[in-house]
């Protein structure tokens, strides 16, 4: 028990209040409002942040279930000076519109390729074992749970196989 | 200096095509980009203001009647809660589009389930949303509530009826006709951010940051709707979560913030929740449309007719307009087009991305699929031979138009096969495999808009106006915009939207935006090119500029000699929306895979082909068509608002149960933009492209199932269960 946060590398002592969400915690208690409330119910992915390596909702789980725990939000894969890869693909690809579901569907990105390379299988696999090979099928399936309202689907996976493929493309 | 010009004529000068910056037009990344891809672009809720309290909305749980009483003393016991809220001025609808006046106000009367009628406001999010929840209120409850718009005796919307020859008898005499009652489910913008303000008083002065698509006609609304002087208001709608309509008027939590704000003396933030979302703000309106068509040996309409019932809540004006484009895509002497409208009380109806041809284009565009298999032609030449000279009703001539160039460039890259088409010729294990095409049309709408460019002393420049930017590329356009006219590079041009501060602009809404302020922008640039020229020692129309100097190699710096030169562009549409019918129009082709098993039917891929003008920018331009696709593909496929017949409360009312395209269901999507000047539309002569590729791409797809399976499909979504139930054995 440390009774605190770790987010983008600073600790953060726990907030008093148990109700309060991961998400509301980073966007009200720390002031990271990059991850963003969409539905606050687990549906729409906006507020996919990474935590200990692995992405997930962060409206779904509570802030004092993460004591000790390390967070990298959408501030800390980049900055405007120094965006990341995937930061810069979608910018090139224009993988956005309002830009409002933009910053969890990067950081599910940037997990997921992970995934990828892990050899984690999904529907979209042709075998549950082995290789995995990047495809825009796999890519697809993969980020299903980021909804994109102003359809920048097909740009956003360009943006991603972009990056998987190793660069430009 | 302000410059006003008025259009009553259009546009041949085609000035902006001999500008010498060549930047208008490029695929260029957003200048906003950056800001939005690191997290670092703040949307309405995510100012930090100190000393904010929390406010969560409380809604109906009846239909329709009155709030009795509500118990204050059931929840400001409970920690950290500062106040309920229940003000007379509470709004408990958003405003229509345009509206200009406040929405519908007075909590205690109640209209439709999940109707706000209280505020919350606690020291925390988690507060307040706990005492929302327990807040005690005592109703009368209306028995009288009706909600299904086919039980009620419906208005005719008369300006948008036509009778003119005889369809009745056309379709008696001609060798080919059509008859077919065609529905649509109604529609949610679902909009990724929540609608959220925050209010802060400083004395009689009002500031909210808010989530707005419209603040040139959201502060009237405001204004209106406290009984407050606008000048003493401020509205601040920087970066907007998208929109899709139901942004456009004043929504319920602005209202509430303010009057929070100034019942407690502390800033008050107010977000919706997403059920809050689906149920206060805006439906699309379900449609049953019947569509009559007579026509020729050869598929030539001798007779077109068009109805439309639609549904809304007493008291207010908007009607989806299902006929919109239908008065003037197609000939056909003999004409019956109607639009009614069901007084019901579900929640509000209003604007949903592409109001009117949304749902009245897959509507038409599939009954056109059924008469091209009667009259036994290919479904694209059924079109091309029906685009009327003028239009048909009006007998106005069209300002542009590029139907038959994105029906043949469409078909010509989409790969279609030319002919007589019959459904079931290709089947891939489980999988019907077929192709489908639409027409696409919408029409074109123009407003007032004002902007102040400033050529800056050191040779940058700034763009003003409390226009909005949702996802649309706004910030991006009027900077290529102004960089065009004045010889500048974009990243020299800062564009400054979303603020009361600045003259205003048209808003965001009916594709009118960027054409809108865009020749306001233009306007504001030429008096400053005038200005220029003059300090050059030339005339206007020879003042070549191109990063940052004259052609004769004067630096902008040097000509300005220490001094700023500031405009603001002001443009009104003249006689040039009465001499004229203008519109979008293109072409959509569909191949969709058909279980025969599960009646479930996937997008395999999908073209769009556009003409609308002058393109500004062909990366945001392509990526709002492929918008508009996916919207195709939802309304098509999945998107259906279901409300329980009981009570009428919104049964689907979150993004898990109302099912918007997620990424698999999105093929990779080709997009032609057909190019073209239109000088009729606007002063820079061109459209808009933000609804467009939503207007009758869903028939493409339908079109499509029925070239694949044989399953003839009427009702709008094609879901697995309607496609099993019309699959031939």
């Amino acid at each position: 028990m440390t009774d605190t946060i770790t987010v983008n590398g600073t600790a953060h002592p726990m907030p008093d209040d148990p109700r309060v969400s991961l998400l509301d915690f980073l966007r009200q208690h720390i002031g990271l409002t990059g991850t963003k409330k969409g539905c606050d119910h687990g549906q729409c992915g906006a507020c996919t942040v990474i935590v200990n390596g692995i992405r997930i909702n962060s409206c779904l789980t509570l802030a004092a279930m993460h004591d000790g725990d390390s967070v990298t939000t959408i501030e800390g894969l980049g900055t405007p000076d120094e965006p990341s890869a995937l930061q810069r693909a979608f910018l090139e690809h224009d993988g956005f519109q309002c830009g409002y579901c933009t910053p969890g569907q990067i950081c599910s990105a940037t997990a997921m390729l992970e995934e990828l390379a892990a050899n984690w299988p999904s529907d979209a696999s042709e075998s549950l074992e082995g290789r995995m090979s990047i495809s825009g099928e796999e890519i697809r399936e993969r980020m299903s749970g980021n909804l994109c309202r102003c359809g920048a689907y097909a740009n956003i996976v360009a943006a991603i196989e972009e990056v998987a493929a190793g660069g430009k493309s | 200096m302000t410059v006003y010009f008025k259009q009553d004529e259009p546009d041949t000068s085609n000035r902006l095509d001999g500008m010498k910056q060549g930047v208008l037009g490029k695929s260029l990344s957003r200048v906003e980009g950056l800001a939005k891809v690191t997290g670092t672009a703040p949307y309405a809720a995510e100012y930090h203001i100190d000393g904010c309290a929390e406010g969560v909305l409380v809604t109906s749980t009846i239909t329709r009647g009155e709030v009795v009483s509500i118990d204050r003393t059931s929840v400001l016991s409970m920690p950290g809660v500062i106040a309920v809220v229940d003000d007379e001025k509470m709004s408990t609808r958003a405003a229509q589009g345009t509206a200009n006046e406040a929405p519908m106000q007075g909590p205690r009367q109640v209209c439709y389930w999940g109707q706000p009628i209280a505020l919350v406001v606690a020291e925390t999010f988690e507060q307040a949303r706990d005492a929302a929840k327990h807040l005690k209120v005592e109703y009368r409850e209306d028995a009288a509530a009706p909600l299904d718009p086919h039980a009620v005796e419906p208005e005719e919307q008369e300006d948008e009826t036509v009778h003119q020859g005889d369809l009745a008898h056309a379709m008696a005499e001609a060798p080919h006709s059509v008859d077919v009652t065609i529905t649509t489910k109604g529609h949610a913008s679902a909009a990724m951010e929540p609608h959220a303000a925050i209010a802060e008083w400083d004395g009689d002065k009002l500031t909210v940051h808010a989530s707005l698509q419209m603040p040139n006609y959201n502060i009237t609304e405001l204004a209106d709707a406290l009984d407050m002087e606008e000048d003493n208001i401020r509205l601040i709608s920087r970066f907007v979560g998208g929109g899709f309509g139901s942004k456009l008027g004043l929504s319920e939590e602005v209202v509430a913030a303010a009057l929070a704000a100034k019942q407690i003396e502390r800033p008050v933030r107010v977000v919706q929740s997403r059920q809050q979302v689906f149920q206060t703000v805006m439906r699309r309106s379900e449609t049953t449309q019947r569509l009559r068509f007579a026509a020729d040996g050869e598929g030539r309409l001798t007779g077109f007719g068009h109805e439309a019932l639609v549904s809304n809540l007493p008291g207010e004006t908007f009607a989806e307009p299902a006929l919109q484009s239908s008065h003037f895509i197609y000939g056909g002497e003999n004409r019956e087009l109607m639009l009614k409208v069901a007084r019901i009380h579900l929640m509000t109806a209003g604007s949903v991305r592409a109001p009117g041809e949304a749902v009245g284009m897959p509507a038409l565009e599939s009954a056109m699929d059924v008469l091209a298999e009667k009259v036994g032609i290919d479904p694209v030449e059924l079109r091309l031979r029906n685009i009327p000279e003028r239009d048909p009703e009006k007998d106005l001539p069209f300002s542009s138009h590029k139907l038959a160039e994105c029906l043949k460039q469409g078909a010509e890259a989409f790969g279609w096969q030319k002919g007589v088409r019959k459904p079931r010729q290709r089947r891939e294990g489980e999988w019907w495999i077929g192709t489908g095409m639409a027409s696409a049309s919408r029409s074109h709408s123009i407003a007032e808009a004002k902007a102040r460019v400033t050529l800056k002393a050191d040779g940058t420049a700034l763009v003003e106006t409390d226009m909005t930017d949702i996802g649309t590329g706004t910030y991006t356009i009027l900077a290529q915009i102004a960089g065009e006219m004045l010889g500048l590079q974009p990243d020299q041009v800062l564009v400054e939207l979303g603020d009361t501060r600045h003259p205003r602009g048209p808003g965001s809404g009916g594709s009118w935006g960027a054409s809108s302020i865009g020749s306001a922008v233009y306007i504001a640039c030429n008096a400053i090119r005038e200005e220029l020229a003059e300090k050059a020692g030339t005339s206007e129309d020879r003042l070549e500029l191109a990063d940052g100097r004259t052609a004769a190699g004067q630096t902008l710096a040097d000509l300005l000699q220490g001094k700023d030169i500031s405009q603001e562009g002001h443009y009104e549409p003249g006689a040039i929306e009465d001499d004229f019918t203008a519109a979008g129009f293109g072409a959509f082709f569909a191949q969709v895979r058909v279980n025969h098993y599960t009646g479930e039917t996937r997008v395999d891929r999908m073209l769009g082909a556009f003409g609308f003008g002058r393109v500004l920018n062909a990366s945001t331009a392509r990526s709002q068509c492929i918008g508009g696709i996916t919207w195709s593909i939802g309304l098509a496929l999945t998107e259906a608002l279901e409300f329980d017949p009981r009570d009428g409360h919104l049964v689907n009312c979150d993004l898990a149960e109302y099912h918007v395209p997620v990424h698999r269901d999105v093929p990779d999507l080709d997009v032609l933009l057909v190019e073209e000047r239109d000088g009729a539309a606007s002063q820079i002569q061109a459209k808009g492209i933000g609804e467009l590729g939503m207007c009758g791409g869903a028939a493409a797809i339908g079109n499509a199932i029925y070239n694949a399976c044989g399953a003839r499909l009427f009702d709008y979504p094609m879901t697995p269960d309607r496609v099993l139930a019309a699959m031939p054995e």
